[in-house]
């Protein structure tokens, strides 16, 4: 039987055809993907069968039965639950009072709260979905956030789950529960519809992918006759290669060392803990562990954003530990921030000015008090070229621009300004492999020109392909050096973990 | 000393209602993520509503029900512009406070050929001794003989405590107004529950204004409710938008009030001009208002105009 069946779906937006006579057919019980970049049409299509929008054309099919889903009430009783990418989750409230909101149990027109914890943890405990039902959500970790969307759905009675790009966040480890997780609610007679990019985990749970492409119906096709190049070919619409080509690291003198390094995070807490690194000219150093060890304070206080309060930061020699921001990114330090949307641009400006978001007030930008437009623009125009920035033209806001070409923009911005060290935090975040293969390109070419880089990311993956060197940071420290060509899965995860091992790579 | 100590207290409780009976309206506006400077229109519409309908009926309680009426209806063009058109509520909230002035001023002068007052009424809302418990010392004639919409407003502070934190539809107000969008995905019509919030502020906000001129006062002028509105709107700030919190913020005012117009009771005005703590009410409301207090506390989608199927 056939869980869900989209046909011919159109939806437009002023200007765009977001959803153009695609198709979508889920049978009962599979782990359905749906594949494509971002800005394909997706979310639209999903937002749809969820009840948010209604579609201009086509009709939709729950269970063989025609219906009008026209909104999420609606497709709660239809049995569809979403587990939203960005969690829908109203942090001062408890993982309790997230689960039952709008359905809430009641005794003499007061919340049972004792009811409802209860049902709550019987859920959990069925699905093995472990979640701390009186914690807020404020308090709780990604993975967990993530359990409390989906218990959401399951306490509703949902058997339809769409889960909307739900690795994104995740670490490693949690991607593995969650795929047990999500393999335990196809085994209770749950359909499982998957908004993803990423062809791996594709091949590794679904059993077929619906392909769509700037909007279009691409092709449906079973997972166990096609492969990772094939998928990857469809939803980009050209060959795209997964292996980074990158020569031997030239490494030469020491661009940035870090010496005894402490931060706070934003509760008072030490989230660097004496940390030391080094990083030299001509190499790319990743810096792999799971999230919330320190990574995001640790480049905070590399920027500026953040003060140390003890310990020394120096590049080239000089020392720059809690100078200003402004200070900093002069004396060579480009930044291509992990929230590309709050720290990389501002985007209510224009594509055009945020590109001279550093400069602006320097010669030519700026002749006295005033910004000479005619040359920002000039700017502007050669960067969007020469970085293959898809934009209408340089007036566009950044926020109109995908997800992908903003962060290109950002790279053109910080690369062009020829820093002396750059540091690229989940750089290609949720970007697809098409923006993903430039993104990675144009880190190598930076490192052979002889830049000083450093790569965090949460994927794995990422750090492996990329890095020549990779320090692994656990609770705000470097737990080990491993080297890329040599290492193993297990050996990583263990440093992630905060276990230990031997081995120092001297580079 | 005894006696005086009675004295600042009373006048504490009394000048705190029209301050909590508002700021409680207020925190269901607030709380449901509309920002509401219109407060302070929306007591001036009630206090005058009182007024006139106590002078037309010669009964104070449908004074009351009359001023919480007006306050509603004149809070539903702030729900339209802010909710429904998604203007900015703070600019929808200053035009609600124009529009009740001018509106109140405007009848006054058209009804009383012209006069810059209405006469003063006489059904006026009388204190009411609780028997036994007002005999006890200093707090007995402070706390419980008192008018009924003091007692009025200590009781809503438990009834909006309960409603909030205890009941289905507390619980939605306090998420539309922290994550709509998350309590859109689970059913909950944002727009109604916006809706329901500013009214019910408008009407809390009708009745602290009649608390001002058909109970403390006795007439309404364009100077009677002077700036309360906008203290009501500090004392929720300042009480962390928690019904508890408004009821310590608004003693805290009524207190501040006290200490202007008794100070020289207990010897305060020697070392004090008592123009300066006059200025202390307002002083605090400024800086609750320009953010230097409580900002972190909000609700987290205050202020922001929501739209079906965003992010």
């Amino acid at each position: 039987m056939n869980a869900v069946e989209m046909k011919g779906i159109t939806k437009r937006f002023p200007g765009i055809v977001a959803n153009d006579r695609v198709n979508l057919t889920v049978k009962q019980g599979e782990i359905h993907a749906l594949l494509g970049e971002n800005g394909a049409g997706k979310s639209t299509l999903m937002n749809i069968l969820f009840g948010l929008y209604q579609p201009d054309e086509g009709e939709i099919f729950i269970r063989e039965k025609k219906t009008e889903i026209t909104g999420p009430n609606i497709a709660g009783e239809l049995g569809i639950g979403m587990v939203h990418q960005h969690f829908m989750l109203v942090d001062p409230f408890t993982v309790t009072e997230n689960i039952i909101l709008g359905s809430e149990p009641t005794q003499n027109g007061m919340i049972d709260q004792r009811k409802a914890e209860k049902e709550v943890q019987a859920i959990s405990d069925r699905y093995g979905l472990k979640v701390d039902p009186r914690a807020k959500i404020r308090d709780i970790s990604v993975g967990m956030q993530q359990r409390v969307e989906i218990l959401k759905t399951l306490y509703r009675g949902a058997d339809i789950l769409i889960f909307d790009e739900p690795t994104a966040v995740l670490a490693p480890k949690e991607i593995d529960e969650l795929i047990v997780i999500m393999e335990n609610l196809v085994k209770e007679g749950k359909t499982i519809i998957f908004i993803t990019h990423k062809l791996k985990e594709i091949m590794r749970i679904c059993d077929a992918v619906t392909i769509i492409r700037q909007g279009k119906f691409i092709g449906r096709v079973d997972v166990a006759d096609t492969d990772e190049s094939r998928l990857a070919s469809m939803m980009v619409g050209r060959d795209v290669s997964f292996t980074v080509d990158k020569k031997p690291a030239q490494p030469k003198e020491t661009v940035l060392s870090i010496r005894n390094l402490r931060v706070k995070n934003s509760r008072g807490v030490d989230a660097v803990r004496g940390l030391d690194m080094e990083i030299k000219a001509g190499e790319i150093v990743g810096l792999a562990g799971v999230d919330g060890n320190g990574q995001s304070e640790l480049i905070e206080a590399i920027t500026g954003l953040k003060s140390a309060h003890k310990g020394e930061i120096v590049l080239n020699g000089k020392a720059i530990t809690n100078l200003k921001p402004k200070a900093i990114t002069h004396r060579g330090v480009g930044h291509i921030p992990e929230d590309r949307h709050r720290r990389g641009l501002v985007l209510d400006f224009s594509i055009g000015e945020n590109m001279v978001l550093q400069t602006f007030d320097q010669k030519p930008f700026a002749k006295g008090w005033t910004l000479q437009y005619p040359q920002i623009f000039k700017h502007a125009k050669r960067l969007i070229k020469e970085f293959d920035v898809r934009t209408p033209d340089i007036h566009t806001p950044a926020r109109a621009l995908s997800g992908g070409n903003q962060q290109k923009g950002i790279i053109a911005r910080e690369v062009d300004r020829d820093p002396d060290f750059l540091i690229a935090a989940q750089p290609t975040r949720g970007l697809d492999v098409g923006a993903i293969e430039g993104i990675h390109r144009r880190l190598i070419e930076q490192r052979d020109k002889g830049k000083a880089i450093l790569l965090m990311s949460l994927e794995l993956e990422e750090v492996w392909q990329l890095a020549d060197r990779i320090a692994v940071i656990y609770e705000g420290k470097i737990a080990g050096w491993v080297d890329p060509a040599t290492t193993t899965e297990e050996e990583i995860g263990l440093l992630m973990a905060g276990g230990q091992v031997g081995t120092e790579v001297s580079s | 000393m005894i006696n005086s100590l009675t004295d600042i207290l009373a006048t504490t409780i009394l000048y705190m209602t029209p301050l909590l009976l508002t700021a409680m309206g207020g925190l269901f506006s607030e709380r449901s993520g509309v920002v509401n400077i219109g407060l302070e229109g929306l007591m001036t519409i009630g206090a005058f509503t009182a007024v006139i309908t106590t002078l037309e009926t010669h009964n104070p309680w449908l004074g009351l029900i009359a001023a919480m009426i007006a306050g509603m209806l004149f809070s539903i063009p702030h729900a339209v512009a802010s909710i429904t058109f998604k203007a900015d509520q703070v600019v929808s909230g200053v035009a609600i406070n124009f529009l009740a002035l001018g509106v109140a001023v405007y009848l006054v002068k058209a009804l009383y050929e012209g006069a810059g007052q209405t006469p003063d009424v006489q059904e006026v809302l009388r204190k009411m001794p609780i028997p036994g418990l007002e005999k006890i010392p200093v707090i007995g004639p402070a706390l419980f003989d008192v008018f009924p919409t003091t007692y009025l407003a200590f009781i809503i502070v438990f009834i909006g405590y309960f409603v909030l934190y205890r009941t289905p539809f507390g619980m939605r107000l306090r998420a539309v107004g922290e994550h709509p969008q998350a309590a859109e995905t689970m059913g909950v019509n944002v727009y109604r529950m916006r809706y329901t919030g500013v009214i019910i502020s408008g009407a809390l906000a009708g009745l602290g204004g009649a608390s001002l001129s058909i109970a403390i006062g006795s007439q309404f002028s364009e100077s009677t409710i002077a700036g309360q509105g906008f203290i009501a709107l500090a004392a929720l700030i300042f009480g962390k938008w928690h019904p508890f919190g408004a009821l310590g913020a608004s003693a805290f005012f009524g207190f501040a009030v006290a200490l202007a117009l008794k100070g020289q009771l207990i010897g305060l005005t020697n070392y004090v001009p008592s123009e300066a703590l006059s200025m202390l009410p307002y002083i605090l409301t400024i800086l609750a208002l320009a953010g230097f207090v409580g900002r972190a506390e909000a609700p987290a989608a205050i202020g922001k105009p929501f739209e079906t199927g965003g992010r």
